[in-house]
């Protein structure tokens, strides 16, 4: 990651005041990375005019909100993940280390091919050092990259907190809740008061393990998202991918446990014969676009909260002025308080869908 | 188009790292959690009955003590009004009694003392009269000491023989 944008700042006060800002607002890798393409203009332009760099503050956003390889701490340090590529002769798997050299540049390593990172891209080099589209689209991609890391700390952490919540309501039969235990427990009565018996009835009890992990795995992974260094700043709730599976999750649950009436509502509807066929369309694309909203949802709230706090970031760097923290600061600093309320807030929808969608499926009608 | 392009990589660690999650939070954590929960609810729902239950059972038990108290006070009342009665009749007959005892020892008072009177009269009677008849025999004695007066005596006897 380069923080060239800012070392080549003149000004060393402003250095100071931009650095005080980075420990407080955490963003501390705005500069990270920039793609191969703009690193080279920037050379270029230092090169031969000697000015300022351009910041291009799309990039410094798409960078901060994907995926990487290695885990970006500060400067030129960074934790290097295994990389594990499915490749048609077989598993390969090595460190990202060697994919970058000591300035933090992309460069090629070879294994059982030759590796390059392209845009956080895996992608093969010929022997001419040439990408070879063909042979990596061959290649499948399975790195533990930053995500990845960030959704096993999680993961982790949430073993953590529901293991010894669980040994202590073992250890206090009967008794009233106390330390991690009454924090969390107003949470489970919640889910199950207000989200799971409302929603799916009376069978609630089965999909409350489901409902209950759903709604800690995405809060704590939004809460670690807004966290700017280390183990927090991974955009593990705010990537397509994630939020995919918990809603195929969802969509699987749903249609497991879809009863009779469920069935008869999708193919058998109170319509008109004719209009059947229509209503088959209608329905099937329904079930498929309930999961798909969930997951667009959260991916895009998640996401713009990012990417306005790192825009209003990014001010600062575009108008070339510690000034302009003071309209920034109090901004994001907003924004921040506000994403707490919308880590929490999207948890509960997508929870809340979920339990609506699964009460529908398993509600008993009477005729 | 990169933003929205998942990738296979990650959807493969997340529904791995997710469906372990799933399987070992419901193993370790929500299935003693919610149960504990559960039992905990049903208990303290519990004790509250129990707790109503008792509240009922007192105030039938206060009920009771009350209704005994007052039957308890009422029969001591009872009893202390039977208890003056009888001790007013008690009075009453004595004084009775009393009065009947006194007005039997008057009259045998008064019968003794007329008894008395009557006794002490005959007496001066008998004495009054034996004393007359002393000192009549005396007085005639004196009288008739002399001869002449003896025949003036007869002779005025005589007179009164012959007017009757």
């Amino acid at each position: 990651m380069y923080f060239s944008p800012i070392l080549n700042f003149k000004n060393s006060s402003l250095k100071a005041v931009i650095a005080v800002f980075i420990t407080f607002l955490s963003f501390n890798s705005y500069a990270k990375q920039e793609n191969e393409v703009i690193q080279n203009e920037v050379k270029e332009e230092n090169a031969t005019a000697g000015h300022e760099e351009k910041f291009d503050p799309t990039v410094t956003i798409l960078e901060h909100i994907g995926d990487s390889h290695s885990w970006h701490l500060w400067g030129h340090t960074s934790i290097p993940l295994p990389v594990i590529l499915w490749t048609p002769q077989g598993l390969d798997i090595f460190s990202s280390a060697h994919l970058l050299n000591e300035h933090h540049e992309p460069i090629a390593f070879t294994s059982k091919y030759t590796y390059l990172n392209e845009d956080e891209h895996i992608k093969v080099l010929d022997a001419n050092g040439k990408v070879d589209e063909a042979t990596s689209k061959e290649i499948y991609d399975f790195s533990i990259t930053k995500n990845v890391a960030a959704l096993f700390i999680s993961v982790t952490i949430l073993l953590i907190i529901f293991g010894s919540v669980a040994s202590s309501y073992k250890s206090r039969i009967g008794k009233a809740p106390k330390g991690l235990q009454s924090w969390i427990e107003p949470i489970i009565i919640f889910i199950r008061d207000d989200i799971a018996r409302p929603n799916i009835g009376f069978k609630f009890e089965r999909f409350m393990p489901l409902l209950l992990t759903v709604f800690f795995f995405i809060w704590i992974n939004n809460l670690l998202g807004l966290i700017p260094i280390f183990p927090g700043g991974a955009n593990v709730t705010g990537n397509i991918a994630v939020t995919m599976v918990l809603a195929f999750v969802i969509l699987i649950m749903v249609n497991v446990n879809g009863n009779k009436y469920y069935w008869r509502h999708i193919f058998k509807p109170d319509v008109p014969f004719w209009l059947l066929p229509i209503m088959w369309i209608v329905e099937i694309i329904g079930i498929f676009s309930k999961p798909f909203a969930l997951m667009v949802r959260l991916f895009a709230n998640i996401t713009a909260g990012h990417i306005i706090v790192l825009s209003l970031i990014s001010l600062i760097f575009i108008f070339k002025t510690a000034w302009m923290s003071f309209a920034s600061v109090p901004f994001v600093i907003f924004m921040d308080v506000l994403e707490l309320l919308v880590a929490f807030l999207q948890a509960f929808i997508f929870t809340m869908l979920a339990a609506l969608f699964i009460g529908m499926a398993v509600e008993d009608h009477h005729h | 188009m990169e933003l929205v392009t998942p990738s296979i990589g990650l959807v493969f660690w997340t529904l791995i790292s997710f469906l372990i999650l799933l399987f070992l939070l419901k193993r370790l954590a929500w299935k003693p959690v919610l149960s504990a929960i559960h039992e905990r609810e049903r208990s303290i729902e519990d004790a509250l009955n129990k707790a109503d239950l008792a509240r009922e059972e007192m105030a039938r038990l206060t009920n009771q003590n009350e209704a005994l108290l007052k039957e308890a006070r009422a029969e001591r009342d009872q009893i202390l009004k039977e208890a003056k009665e009888l001790k007013d009749a008690i009075v009453a007959e004595a004084k009775n009694q009393a009065q009947v005892e006194g007005a039997k020892l008057i009259e045998k008072a008064k019968i003794e003392i007329n008894n008395q009177k009557v006794a002490a009269l005959d007496e001066v009677k008998n004495q009054v009269a034996s004393l007359s008849l002393e000192i009549a025999e005396k007085v005639l004695r004196k009288q008739f000491d002399d001869k002449q007066k003896q025949d003036a005596l007869v002779s005025d006897l005589l007179k009164d023989v012959k007017l009757n």
